[in-house]
């Protein structure tokens, strides 16, 4: 029985035993401090619905040894070019929505292309070349943003009549298409269910997709490349899969983010989208080269319920409002925390 | 307090499970300064647990530490890391290298004790900040290759390096270190030919007359009795055999090993059919794999020969099958069956149904990470779409769990594989065991051509005969034409029906089987570069 626990904590791990200790400390101050545990519980499940395609989309490129992926922000502006060229475009309501996710699709492919092309020349240093990718992405479509022939008055500044918004409402949209869809209360936590259910179709399609020819093969070149190339896989093409793959979810990803936050953030905001999702399937128990998509669920549902919890409950408390101040403490403290964990992961 | 009367090493009731699964049981072990103690056991015995116990390696820790108690010098020691052991005076030699791969020789032999100059910036801040002194790094790390008694490049890259350099720079590391008390070498003559086993264990009698107690790993038993003063042989985690050397044979330690006599590999071989058709023509085949480079390679191979290729390291024997399945450079022509195939291009050999067992396990042999079932199964479900369930009319393809699972366990059994399931994964088996794992995968593939470069690496005596013996039914009953690629020239006269010797590059000579090992030895050196 002894026996049995012990190995139960080992599989948990102690470093998440204690970010689950601290969010339960948490919880239990919120009466204290004036916040409803309801209210606490049904932001976290907002905030999952929104980021879990996000962290999921860390998945394959872990599982082909391209490490942890850096360069989200890239990916997150093939989603950004979906809808700002769908709202354009003329679409409305729901239909921006589906609109979106196509016209992403193909920039998705595009820039997953050139980026995974970029990672094939570099085996060995992806994360740190990933980490400029993102900047560089990021830097360039701020110009972009500004230059694109863009027309539409919903998204154009207004008084010049040129360059897009830093923040576009999409509540004529399609706010909470999914969000809102079949949402319910259960015992005061409000679940949105059409988000949530989303991101269980992606994430099984990623898991079906590990298990046939090709994905056992993203994981052995993840796990061995020189085994894979013995067995006569062509590693680069396999890379490359798995580069287009991640930029497709992150794509899709950002356009989910926007239906549960109401609005698309353009210019710097993709710069940091990039450490939350790292840190939250850290989190999760992943490695650089090992992830799966319970490590995707568990992290994220770990991550956001750290950073939603702990500036509410600790702002009420001192009666402050310090609350941005306590999300980039706690935010990056988390981040600290789950990349030194895996440092001291066990070698080889 | 050192204590001069005391023993230099004293294991006592070591005990050590990995997960509930009992490795050691209770074993004690004592050395003397100047001892050379072999230790031997079958696979899976327990041997490199032990000395990485000794060692104070991190996975020890890691996975529950061990019971009982270590005495060095007299005292009571409990090495949390290697640096600890290395401080005190012990040294290892990895049955899996320790190198670090982006570094040349030069640097992994030195490590950590690369002789510094100073320079204005650590006057100022301090030792630290001292720069290497290359000059003198070069002229050490030479001077440790040469004691060894093998050419090395100290300038070569370990990434770059075949196994065989690997194992020499390691050893080159563990000899020129000048405060060793104790030395561990985990199976260091693995790859080695025999002369070039002679010259190291000329190293061990010269450290052990120095007053250097040494503990000798291996799974050739006769090096055993020329360097041994003393012999332990464990079996499940016990010590059953316990003596000086002068008291037993090759024989008695094979029995205590396995439990029961071993025949010895007797050749059964009724020679080449000369009349048989070539299967395979290699015709000026180079190949660009560092420290085994191949000039000028033609050779035919006959349908249904087992044909050997041996040849002192470093001479190019191992870059022939490396060449040939795409995973260094190479030139030429290789026809197979009447059709020739694209070099540079593993998957096209593949394709045509040639198998390849690497000898280097750990690097391209096995997916250390992953499970014994998706070692074994994994080339063939690639290759040949064994093992999958085809959906949707074969749209999508989708692992059959099961069929690995079967596969998998059949080769457990064939094989003997020592394991706990075949869900445990790669890097959990013993040495011997996961080359086990890489013979399994090969047969998997169910191929018409094989490649086995070392094939028995590492593997026990009792093993050993088992695993030549499936060769050879592969052989006699497929019809496989087998080509193995050895260092060891006894096994080679033992299974094959003829064997080529490749010296400088390029085949030197070819002759059947049952020619003297003398014959045999001078074409080895004959156009040695
Ligand atoms: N990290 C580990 N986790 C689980 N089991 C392990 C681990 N390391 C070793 N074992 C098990 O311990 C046993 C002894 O292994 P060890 O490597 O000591 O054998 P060995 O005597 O060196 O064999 P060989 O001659 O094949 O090298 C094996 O059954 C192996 O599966
Ligand atoms: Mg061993």
């Amino acid at each position: 029985m002894k026996e049995r626990i012990k190995n139960i904590i080992a599989e948990f791990g102690i470093s998440r035993l204690i970010i689950v200790g601290f969010i339960l400390f948490m919880f239990a101050l919120a009466p204290v401090s004036g916040n409803k545990i309801s209210t606490l519980l049904s932001n976290v499940a907002n905030r999952f619905a929104w980021n879990g395609l996000l962290v999921l989309s860390m998945v394959p490129m872990i599982h082909s040894g391209c490490g942890l992926n850096f360069g989200l922000p890239l990916e997150i502006e093939a989603g950004l070019l979906g809808v700002t060229i769908a709202i354009e475009m003329g679409f409305t309501g729901n239909e921006a929505f589906l609109a979106a996710l196509t016209i992403a699709t193909p920039f998705a492919i595009l820039f997953g292309t050139l980026y995974g092309f970029l990672l094939n020349k570099i085996k060995g240093g992806e994360m740190m070349i990933a980490t400029y990718v993102g900047f560089s992405a990021v830097s360039l479509m701020c110009i972009g943003w500004v230059m694109l022939p863009f027309k539409n008055p919903v998204i154009v500044w207004g008084y010049t009549g040129k360059g897009l918004r830093t923040m576009i409402s999409i509540e004529n949209y399609y706010y909470e298409v999914l969000s809102g869809f079949l949402r319910f209360k259960l015992f005061g936590v409000t679940i949105p269910t059409g988000a949530i259910l989303f991101f269980a179709l992606i994430a099984f399609g990623i898991w079906a997709f590990l298990h046939t020819k090709t994905g056992t093969a993203m994981t052995a070149v993840g796990s061995n490349p020189t085994f894979a190339k013995a067995a006569g896989i062509n590693i680069d093409r396999i890379r490359m899969l798995s580069v287009i793959l991640s930029t497709w979810i992150a794509a899709i990803g950002i356009i989910n983010y926007q239906q549960g936050f109401g609005y698309v953030q353009l210019y710097t905001a993709p710069y940091s989208m990039a450490m939350p999702a790292v840190a939250a399937i850290l989190l999760g128990g992943a490695s650089v080269n090992k992830a799966s998509i319970s490590n995707v669920i568990i992290g994220t549902i770990l991550y956001q319920a750290i950073v939603t919890t702990t500036p509410n409950v600790i702002n009420s408390l001192i009666n402050l409002d310090i609350s941005d101040v306590i999300r980039i403490i706690v935010s990056n403290g988390v981040i600290l925390f789950a990349l030194t964990r895996k440092i001291e992961e066990p070698k080889k | 307090m050192a204590n001069n009367n005391a023993p230099l090493l004293e294991m006592k009731n070591i005990q050590k499970s990995f997960y509930g699964n009992q490795v050691l049981n209770d074993i004690n072990i004592t050395l003397n300064e100047g001892d050379v103690l072999g230790l031997c056991g079958e696979n899976g015995a327990g041997k490199t647990t032990l000395m990485k116990i000794l060692f104070g390696m991190e996975e020890i820790a890691e996975t529950g530490g061990y019971g009982g108690e270590i005495c060095f010098n007299g005292e009571k020691v409990d090495f949390k890391s290697p640096f600890d052991a290395l401080n005190a005076g012990i040294g290892m030699v990895h049955q899996e290298f320790s190198l670090i791969p982006g570094f040349t020789a030069t640097e992994n032999i030195l490590l950590n004790r690369e002789p510094l100059k100073r320079n204005v910036i650590s006057e100022v801040f301090g030792d630290r900040l001292n720069t290497l002194n290359y000059n003198e790094m070069t002229g050490r790390a030479e001077n440790a290759i040469e004691k060894m008694g093998f050419k090395i490049d100290p300038k070569m890259v370990i990434a770059d390096m075949p196994v065989g350099h690997k194992q020499f720079t390691e050893i080159a590391r563990e000899l020129s270190k000048e405060n060793l008390r104790l030395l561990i070498l985990d199976e260091p003559t693995a790859v080695l030919t025999e002369s070039e086993a002679d010259a190291l264990l000329q190293s061990i009698k010269s450290m052990s007359e120095r007053g250097v107690a040494v503990i000798f790993v291996t799974h050739r038993l006769e090096e055993i009795m020329t360097v041994c003063n003393k012999v332990v042989v464990m079996r499940d985690g016990l010590v059953v055999m316990d003596t000086r050397a002068e008291d037993t044979d090759v024989k008695k330690i094979t029995k205590a090993m396995v439990g029961r006599d071993v025949e010895s590999v007797d050749n059964k071989s009724v020679g080449t059919d000369e009349t048989a058709e070539t299967i395979m023509s290699i015709k000026n085949l180079w190949v660009d794999m560092p420290g085994e480079t191949v000039r000028n390679v033609s050779l035919d191979v006959k349908k249904g020969e087992i044909l050997g290729i041996g040849g002192l390291a470093g001479q190019g024997k191992l870059g022939v099958p490396n060449g040939i399945m795409g995973l260094y450079e190479a030139g030429g022509t290789v026809v197979f069956k009447g059709n020739e195939i694209p070099l540079n291009s593993p998957r096209k050999c593949l394709d045509s149904n040639i198998a390849f067992v690497s000898e280097d396990r750990r690097g391209v042999g096995l997916l250390l990470d992953e499970t014994l079932e998706w070692n074994i199964a994994f080339p063939a479900m690639q290759i040949q779409n064994k093992f999958l369930k085809k959906l949707f009319g074969g749209l999508i393809k989708w692992r059959d769990e099961k069929a690995i699972k079967e596969v998998t366990d059949k080769y457990i059994d064939e094989l003997q594989i020592k394991c706990t399931s075949s869900k445990q994964k790669a890097k959990e088996l013993s040495g011997g065991n996961q080359q086990k794992i890489c013979l399994a995968k090969s047969f998997a593939l169910e191929p018409e051509f094989l490649f086995a470069s070392e094939p028995t690496r590492g593997i026990d005596v009792g093993a050993k005969s088992l695993v030549l013996e499936a060769l050879r039914k592969l052989n006699k009953e497929k019809g496989v034409t087998v080509v193995v690629i050895s260092s060891e020239l006894e096994e080679l006269r033992g299974v094959c029906d003829r064997i080529a010797i490749v010296s400088g590059g390029e085949v030197a000579g070819i002759l059947p089987a049952s020619k003297s090992s003398e014959e045999f030895g001078q074409l080895m050196v004959s156009k040695v570069i």
